[in-house]
């Protein structure tokens, strides 16, 4: 997927004025986080066992080659392959030999953010592969070629017109005065449809939840069923999987699993959690004939061993992106890459280079919410304050913000000259505002104005109140 | 090789080359052990009380299910579920001895089809492995008379269930699979955990049910445990 997070302040500026957007975020937001909260009041234990998902996440970063070798024979020993993938290139051309060594035509997938990240549908296209996405979202998503917005709710952008109007125009065969009453409606055509697509598939590609060590399985969870019919319908089930997605054991996994529904949309258990360990086994009536493994590495052994390692214990359960004011102001799609929300403000800098996403740190009020619902406790906000740093000795950070903080930085090393200055501005200010409070329009600050107003100052400053009050206490401010 | 150049990374990033054979043994025992994390106490009640929460659970993610005194009474069970659904008597149903010890010819209309899965399946009726109270969660472990299919393409899945066979947590699951495993591969080629219907909220984040997989799931559940009954 070609990377636009560099146009994050005009892709954020748009979706802001996208009034259709905003009816979609609006109509959502707030949902996730009530859903989470109730699911987690209903377990007494769950603080606990976020210290326990951190606590074996971490254990198993610090071995993480020993257990990536163990998964690996695992895997060999119960019949199926591993493809050991540095680059996205590579994982790319080892799923298209795959799917030519059964000559493959089409083949149907299930939801995987790795897919996105290696932009695996354009690439078996060009080569004369059809690939057809099951779920729900990302299935309307390939009508609309279209990026997800969201990594557990692709389609979270989208309102039920959108999907009538992609399948009116992509159902040809269906009576063109059809109603879509309901969404229902909607579903059952999608269903239909998608029912022919995974009868006829030559090899199913899914994602990976977990790997397991001790075991070799992978591990998907979904609520639709679609990425079951996925794998267990085709000739081959090719799994697409990066490398801090392995775990130790089938308890560290039931440990992981009890916090990632909860943490995601508010379920104690999804749906479908399916463990898939190699091929069709002796007197199997169904199930693939043949069991791949794609391992992708795409940059995040450099992120062992840094200050970003901590970003490797992410599940991918979305909590940091449904409890963020920035998300749901400007939607998925304006943090430019596979990624949104948080985790994405961090990741993608590490993934595709700071150079080349260094707007995305940026995109955050540091209200720490994030952190706070993580249910492997990562400290996003710090690691975006890493980035952020790294940007800016990097000679990355835009010309005038440098410039405005270096003055600030001068600023605050000369304390009075600073707070003169702000006395100064916050009489004129004041003055300006001639008595209404706010300002509608300021110089600089089009930005803030365009979605509020700026609250004038009073007349004085902080640094004056708080020493006025402290007088009146009685207390001597320093 | 990739292999190399991702595991030699993976060591320079934590500096130090592979786990010496002191750790590599310490791993290894963590491995065998696969000791149990923390388990929510929720699960942790007497049996009869396992088994109620193993169906308040399946209810609350809508499954449904009817509670049978032994083998017997299952054809009668499945014959008024289906009446009562407006659904055909056609059945898909999983080739396994304790199915098949049922005695499903008192209900002649029941036309039951051995084997996986087809497209063309209205109802299914599938073998239960197990259940797990903690969540309402049926354990589906394939095996050659318990195909994976007939989890997924049927609109309807009935599945046959002993209370003896209700776990209160995941883990007590897993140490009964690795008994009944012992001497081959860990794990079948698949499990599927299902917790309720199909479903799915992709369209206006609104929760729809039947969206791939089955729109019903219904248990039938025989009372064999006599310290699971309720008194
Ligand atoms: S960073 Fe934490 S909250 Fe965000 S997706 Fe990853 S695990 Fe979930």
């Amino acid at each position: 997927m070609n990377v636009d997070s560099p146009d994050f302040k005009r892709r954020a500026k748009r979706a802001l004025d996208n009034a259709s957007l905003q009816s979609a975020l609006t109509a959502t937001r707030g949902a996730f986080a009530a859903r989470r909260a109730a699911a987690v009041a209903a377990l007494p234990e769950f603080e606990a066992l976020r210290d326990a998902a951190k606590a074996i996440k971490d254990h198993t970063l610090a071995h993480l080659d020993f257990y990536l070798e163990t998964y690996a024979a695992n895997v060999e020993r119960a019949g199926g392959h591993v493809h050991w993938c540095s680059t996205a290139d590579e994982a790319r051309e080892a799923v298209l030999a795959i799917c030519r060594g059964v000559d493959a035509r089409t083949v149907t997938k299930g939801k995987s953010m790795i897919s996105e990240e290696i932009a695996l549908n354009d690439y078996l296209e060009a080569n004369g592969v059809q690939p057809v996405e099951t779920d729900l979202g990302e299935y309307i998503l390939q009508l609309r070629h279209e990026a997800p917005s969201h990594i557990i709710a692709p389609a979270i952008h989208l309102n039920r017109e959108d999907w009538e109007r992609a399948f009116r125009k992509a159902h040809t065969d269906r009576p063109s005065d059809r109603r879509f009453a309901e969404r229902r409606d909607i579903m059952v055509e999608a269903r239909e449809e998608l029912r022919e697509k995974f009868l006829v598939a030559d090899v199913g590609i899914t994602g990976a939840n977990f790997l397991i060590a001790e075991t070799g399985s992978s591990v998907i969870v979904t609520n639709e069923g679609n990425g079951d019919l996925t794998q267990t319908l085709p000739k081959v089930h090719i799994v697409l999987a990066s490398i801090e997605k392995v775990v130790p054991t089938l308890e560290d996994t039931t440990s992981l699993l009890r916090v990632l529904a909860r943490s995601a949309t508010g379920q104690d258990f999804s749906v479908y959690t399916t463990f898939s360990t190699g091929p069709r086994q002796e007197g199997d009536l169904d199930g693939p004939g043949e069991y791949h493994v794609i391992l992708l590495d795409n940059g995040r052994s450099a992120m062992v061993g840094s200050e970003f390692q901590d970003m490797l214990r992410c599940i991918r359960c979305s909590a940091c992106m449904n409890h963020c004011p920035v998300f749901f102001a400007v939607g998925g799609h304006s943090y430019g890459w596979v990624y949104p929300g948080p985790m994405g403000s961090v990741l993608t800098p590490a993934l595709v280079g700071i150079d080349r996403a260094g707007n995305l740190p940026n995109a955050s009020t540091f209200c720490g919410k994030c952190e706070s619902v993580c249910p492997v406790k990562i400290p996003l906000p710090n690691l975006m304050r890493h980035w952020r740093e790294r940007e800016f000795e990097r000679h990355l950070t835009p010309p005038v913000v440098r410039a405005n903080l270096a003055l600030w930085a001068w600023f605050a090393r000369h304390p009075s000259v600073y707070r003169l200055a702000t006395r100064a501005a916050a009489r004129a200010m004041a003055l300006a505002s001639r008595g209404r409070g706010a300002f509608r329009r300021l110089p600089f600050a089009g930005g803030w104005t365009g979605g509020r107003d700026f609250p004038a100052p009073e007349g004085e400053t902080f640094f004056a109140r708080y020493a006025r009050q402290q007088r009146q206490q009685g207390r001597n401010p320093r | 090789m990739s292999r190399e150049a991702i595991l030699g990374a993976i060591r320079r990033g934590l500096r130090r080359g592979p786990v010496t054979e002191d750790t590599a043994l310490l791993l290894r025992a963590r491995l065998a052990l696969h000791r149990r994390q923390l388990i929510p106490a929720r699960s942790r009640v007497p049996r009869p009380a396992q088994v109620s929460l193993f169906l308040k659970n399946l209810e609350a993610v809508f499954g449904s299910f009817t509670r049978v005194a032994d083998a017997a009474a299952v054809p009668e069970a499945v014959a008024s579920y289906l009446a009562g659904h407006n659904l055909p008597f056609a059945v898909a149903i999983a080739p396994h001895p304790e199915l098949r010890d049922i005695p499903w010819s008192e209900r002649p209309l029941l036309a039951l089809r051995e084997g996986k899965g087809e497209a063309a399946d209205l109802v299914s009726i599938q073998h239960g492995w197990g259940g797990i109270a903690e969540t309402g969660t049926l354990m589906l472990p394939a095996a050659p008379d318990r195909p994976t299919t007939l989890n997924l393409l049927a609109d309807t899945e009935i599945v046959v269930l002993r209370a003896s066979r209700v776990f209160g947590a995941y883990e007590e699951a897993w140490d009964a699979l690795r008994a009944e495993r012992a001497g081959r591969l860990p794990m079948p080629r698949n499990i599927m955990m299902v917790t309720g219907p199909s479903r799915s909220a992709d369209i206006e984040s609104t929760l729809e049910l039947g969206a791939h997989g089955p729109r019903r799931l219904h248990v039938v559940l025989i009372d064999d445990d006599p310290e699971a009954k309720e008194t």
